[in-house]
C-alpha cells in the first residue's frame, strides 16, 4: 500500500518509537512509574517527560507553558471551554473540533469566511465583543496556510483572545505569532497517537476540563504516559532537526505531484499552502469510486473524521464550491517517509482510475 | 541505569505486561487513522473494533465501551454528560470525582470507610461511589448500593480505576477504568456504559461521544493486559496476610485490617514516624511505596479519604500496593526496612 494521507495521521518515526520503549517497561524495569510518584523511578519519568516537554516547547512560541493532553481535540476543547470567552468567532474551515466545541458554546458564534483560495482575509472584520478568535494555522483538507499574525493582531485590538489549532503546522513551520494559545498532535508529526499539547501564552489563565489529581498544573487531571511524552518529545526534536530536509523534500514532491496532475483543478491557493497537501479536483469524478477502485493507495477526500459520513465538505463549501464540486475532490497527502518511486506509481494509478470513469485526467 | 527497585506501588501504576508490550508493538505497526475510510484506516479500525470487543468480554461487560485518555477522563465524560445531574458522591473518592461535583451531597463512610447508605430521597441523580478505594483498598458495598440507586430511579457511576482487571466489575450504569493499573499503558482508559441514553453526545469518534483520534497501541495492550486475567489475586492475598502480620509484628497499625479490602492494597501507619520521612528513608533503600495516591504526593495535605475514615495519625500513614510480581522477598525486605524505621523512632 502507498500511504499519501498524511493529513490524517502520519507514520511514527523510528527515533520517537524508540524513545518510547524504555518507558513501556515490564516488571523489574525502572520504565513504568506513575510520574507523579516520588520515589527514584517516578522522579526520573518525570525528567523524562519534562525533557519532552522541553523538545515540544522547541516548536512553539517562547513566552508560554506547553500543557499535556490526550491530543489536540483534548486541547481545543480545554481551550475553548476553558477561557469562558463569551462570543467566539472561528473561521469557516475550522476542524470539527473547533467547530462543533464553539458551536455547542455560542449557537450564534462569528463564522470567519474565506475567500476562493481558501484564505481568511488578513483584515477580516471581527465583530466587537467577541472574546476569543479561533482560525488554524494549516487548514486539514486543503493545507492553505491562514495568515494568523494579522488576524491575531485584529482580535487583540478588541480584546479578545487567539486560538491557532496548528495540528497540520507543528514541525513543519515556524508556528504564527500573535496567538494566545496553540493545539498541536503528535501523531500529525510522526509522533504517537494518544498525546497532543495545548501551548498557553504566559498570563492566560484557563479553568481545568478534566480535574482530579491535578496534573499539568491543575490544568489537565490524569496521569501522563511516560512512553508517549518521549514519543512526543523525540518526534517533535526531529522536526526541529529536519524541517528543512523536510520541507524540501515536500517541495519536489509538490512539483512531481502537480505536473502530473496538470488536467485537474487545485482546491484552495497554490502558494499560501503547506505543499504537503495536494486537494484537486477534475470534473465529473466520482471521487468516493475512485477511492474504493485503488485499493493500493491510501488516499481521502477530506478530513478522517468525516470519511464515510456522505457529509459533504465544509471547507470546500466555504471555497464556494458546488456540492457537486465538492464531491469530485481528492486530497493528496505527503511527507517525510514518502519516496518519489512510490508517488508516481500512485499517481498512476489514480489516473489510470480517473480515466477509467472516462475523464480526461 | 539505577539498581532494581522494590516495586510496591502497584495502584499507582503497574509494569506493562509482556503480553501489553507486544499488542503495543504490533499497534505501531499499524498505525494508520481508524478514521480513515482507506484500506490503512480500514485495518486499523478493525484493529480497533476487537479490541474493544475483548476489553468488553475480558470484563464480562455487555454495554458499551468508549475508549478514552484514562480514567479521569472517563470519569469526567461521565459527570459532564450524564443526562442526570450529580446528587451524591461518598467522601472517599478520588479528587477526579470530587473536583467534578461541588456542590452534589457528600456521602460519609464508616471507620472501615465503607459508605453509609443515606436517605433513598438523595440517590435519584448521578451518584458516584467507587468500587475499591485507592488508598486503603476497601472495597464498598456496591451491590447494596446499586439496589437502593435503582429503586431510587438513580444513574450509579462507579469509579473501578483499582478493581477492574482485578475484582469481577461492580453492578452499575457507568464504570471507569485505567489501562495501567492493570499492566497496559498509560494514557489509554474507559468509561463503560450500560445504555447510551445515559449520557449527552459530544465529539466526533467513539460513536459520537469522544473526540480525538484513537490511541490504537494503547488500546491494544489495554485488551492484552486485561485477558491475562486476574488468577493471581490468591497469591496477591497471600502476600497482603504477609504483609499485615509483619506490619503488626513491628509494632505498626493497618487501616481499615477488619474491613473487606482488595488483595493488592495495604495502608499502614507507624505510629510517630510522619509518612514522608518514611518515603523519603525507603526510597533510599530502593524501596517504592506511598503516601496515599500519587497524584498527591508531595502535597503534604492529609488525606481526605483517611480523615473521613477518622484515622488517628493520619499524616504517619502509607501505602503498600501489590501487583501480578510481588514475591514474599518483595514483603520481606520491605517489612525488614520498614520495622528497622519504626524501631528507630523507639530509641
Amino acid at each position: 500500500m502507498i500511504y499519501l494521507d498524511y493529513q490524517a495521521t502520519t507514520p511514527l518515526a523510528p527515533e520517537a518509537r524508540e524513545a518510547m520503549l524504555h518507558w513501556l517497561g515490564g516488571p523489574g524495569s525502572d520504565g513504568f512509574a506513575n510520574p507523579h510518584s516520588p520515589y527514584r523511578a517516578g522522579r526520573a519519568a518525570a525528567a523524562a517527560i519534562e525533557v519532552a516537554r522541553d523538545q515540544v516547547a522547541a516548536l512553539l512560541p517562547p513566552g508560554g507553558r506547553v500543557i499535556f493532553t490526550s491530543g489536540a481535540t483534548e486541547a481545543l476543547n480545554l481551550a475553548i471551554r476553558g477561557c469562558d470567552a463569551g462570543a467566539l468567532a472561528v473561521s469557516a474551515i475550522e476542524h470539527a473540533a473547533v467547530l462543533d466545541t464553539a458551536r455547542a458554546l455560542d449557537p450564534a458564534l462569528t463564522l470567519l469566511p474565506v475567500d476562493r483560495d481558501g484564505l481568511v482575509a488578513a483584515d477580516v472584520v471581527i465583530p466587537a465583543g467577541t472574546g476569543l478568535v479561533a482560525v488554524m494555522q494549516v487548514n486539514n483538507e486543503i493545507g492553505t496556510v491562514q495568515p494568523i499574525s494579522a488576524i491575531a493582531a485584529r482580535a487583540h485590538a478588541i480584546g479578545a483572545l487567539v486560538l491557532c489549532d496548528a495540528v497540520q503546522g507543528a514541525g513543519k513551520l515556524a508556528m504564527p505569532d500573535g496567538a494566545d494559545l496553540i493545539a498541536i498532535s503528535a501523531h500529525k508529526l510522526y509522533g504517537p497517537k494518544g498525546i497532543g499539547a495545548l501551548w498557553v501564552r504566559d498570563g492566560v489563565t484557563l479553568d481545568a476540563q478534566i480535574t482530579g489529581g491535578g496534573q499539568e498544573a491543575g490544568l489537565r487531571s490524569g496521569t501522563l504516559s511516560p512512553a508517549l511524552a518521549a514519543g512526543f518529545g523525540a518526534a517533535a526534536h526531529l522536526c526541529t532537526t529536519l524541517w528543512e530536509s523536510d520541507a524540501e523534500h515536500v517541495d519536489r514532491l509538490w512539483i512531481q505531484a502537480r505536473t502530473a496532475f496538470a488536467g485537474w483543478a487545485l482546491n484552495g491557493s497554490a502558494t499560501a499552502r503547506w505543499h504537503g497537501n495536494l486537494n484537486v479536483r477534475l470534473d465529473g469524478l466520482d471521487a468516493a469510486r475512485l477511492m474504493s477502485e485503488c485499493r493500493t493507495v491510501a488516499i481521502s477526500a477530506g478530513s478522517a473524521c468525516a470519511s464515510g459520513s456522505g457529509r459533504t465538505s465544509h471547507v470546500l463549501r466555504a471555497l464556494g464550491l458546488s456540492d457537486k464540486e465538492a464531491k469530485n475532490a481528492l486530497r493528496i497527502g505527503f511527507g517525510r517517509y514518502t519516496g518519489t518511486e512510490e508517488l508516481d506509481e500512485a499517481m498512476a494509478a489514480i489516473t489510470a482510475a480517473a480515466r477509467a470513469q472516462g475523464l480526461p485526467a | 541505569m539505577p539498581a532494581p527497585i522494590t516495586y510496591l506501588d502497584h495502584a499507582a501504576t503497574t509494569p506493562l505486561l509482556p503480553a501489553a508490550q507486544a499488542a503495543m508493538a504490533h499497534g505501531f505497526a499499524i498505525w494508520a487513522n481508524p478514521s480513515s475510510p482507506h484500506r490503512a484506516g480500514r485495518a486499523a479500525r478493525a484493529a480497533l473494533e476487537d479490541a474493544r470487543a475483548r476489553i468488553a468480554a475480558a470484563l464480562g461487560w455487555t454495554g458499551e465501551v468508549i475508549l478514552t485518555s484514562g480514567a479521569s477522563e472517563a470519569l469526567a465524560i461521565a459527570i459532564t454528560r450524564a443526562r442526570r445531574p450529580v446528587s451524591a458522591v461518598s467522601t472517599v473518592e478520588h479528587e477526579a470525582v470530587l473536583r467534578h461535583t461541588g456542590p452534589a451531597l457528600r456521602l460519609a463512610v464508616d471507620q472501615v470507610g465503607q459508605v453509609i447508605l443515606p436517605d433513598p430521597a438523595v440517590l435519584g441523580g448521578l451518584v458516584a461511589i467507587q468500587h475499591v478505594n485507592n488508598e486503603t483498598g476497601v472495597i464498598q458495598p456496591i451491590d447494596g448500593i446499586y439496589e437502593q440507586v435503582r429503586a431510587a430511579g438513580g444513574v450509579l457511576l462507579a469509579d473501578a480505576a483499582q478493581s477492574a482487571g482485578k475484582l469481577p466489575l461492580p453492578p452499575a450504569d457507568l464504570i471507569a477504568i485505567s489501562a495501567h493499573k492493570f499492566g497496559g499503558p498509560a494514557g489509554t482508559g474507559a468509561l463503560l456504559v450500560r445504555d447510551w441514553a445515559l449520557l449527552n453526545p459530544g465529539g466526533g469518534q467513539e460513536r459520537g461521544y469522544r473526540g480525538g483520534t484513537e490511541n490504537l497501541p494503547g488500546v491494544l495492550a489495554m485488551a492484552a493486559a486485561l485477558e491475562q486475567g486476574h488468577d493471581w489475586m490468591e497469591t496477591a492475598a497471600a502476600m497482603r496476610a504477609r504483609l499485615d502480620a509483619g506490619v503488626v509484628a513491628a509494632g505498626g497499625q493497618v487501616i481499615a485490617a477488619d474491613g473487606p479490602r482488595i488483595a493488592t492494597i495495604g495502608a499502614i501507619r507507624a505510629p510517630g514516624l510522619a509518612a514522608n520521612a518514611q518515603l523519603i528513608r525507603l526510597d533510599a533503600m530502593g524501596i517504592a511505596v506511598s503516601a496515599g495516591s500519587a497524584c498527591s504526593s508531595g502535597s503534604l495535605r492529609t488525606s481526605h479519604v483517611l480523615t473521613a475514615m477518622a484515622v488517628d495519625g493520619a499524616d504517619t500513614v502509607i501505602r503498600v500496593s501489590i501487583g501480578r510480581e510481588t514475591t514474599a522477598a518483595d514483603i520481606d525486605r520491605f517489612i525488614a526496612a520498614w520495622a528497622g524505621l519504626v524501631a528507630g523512632t523507639r530509641r
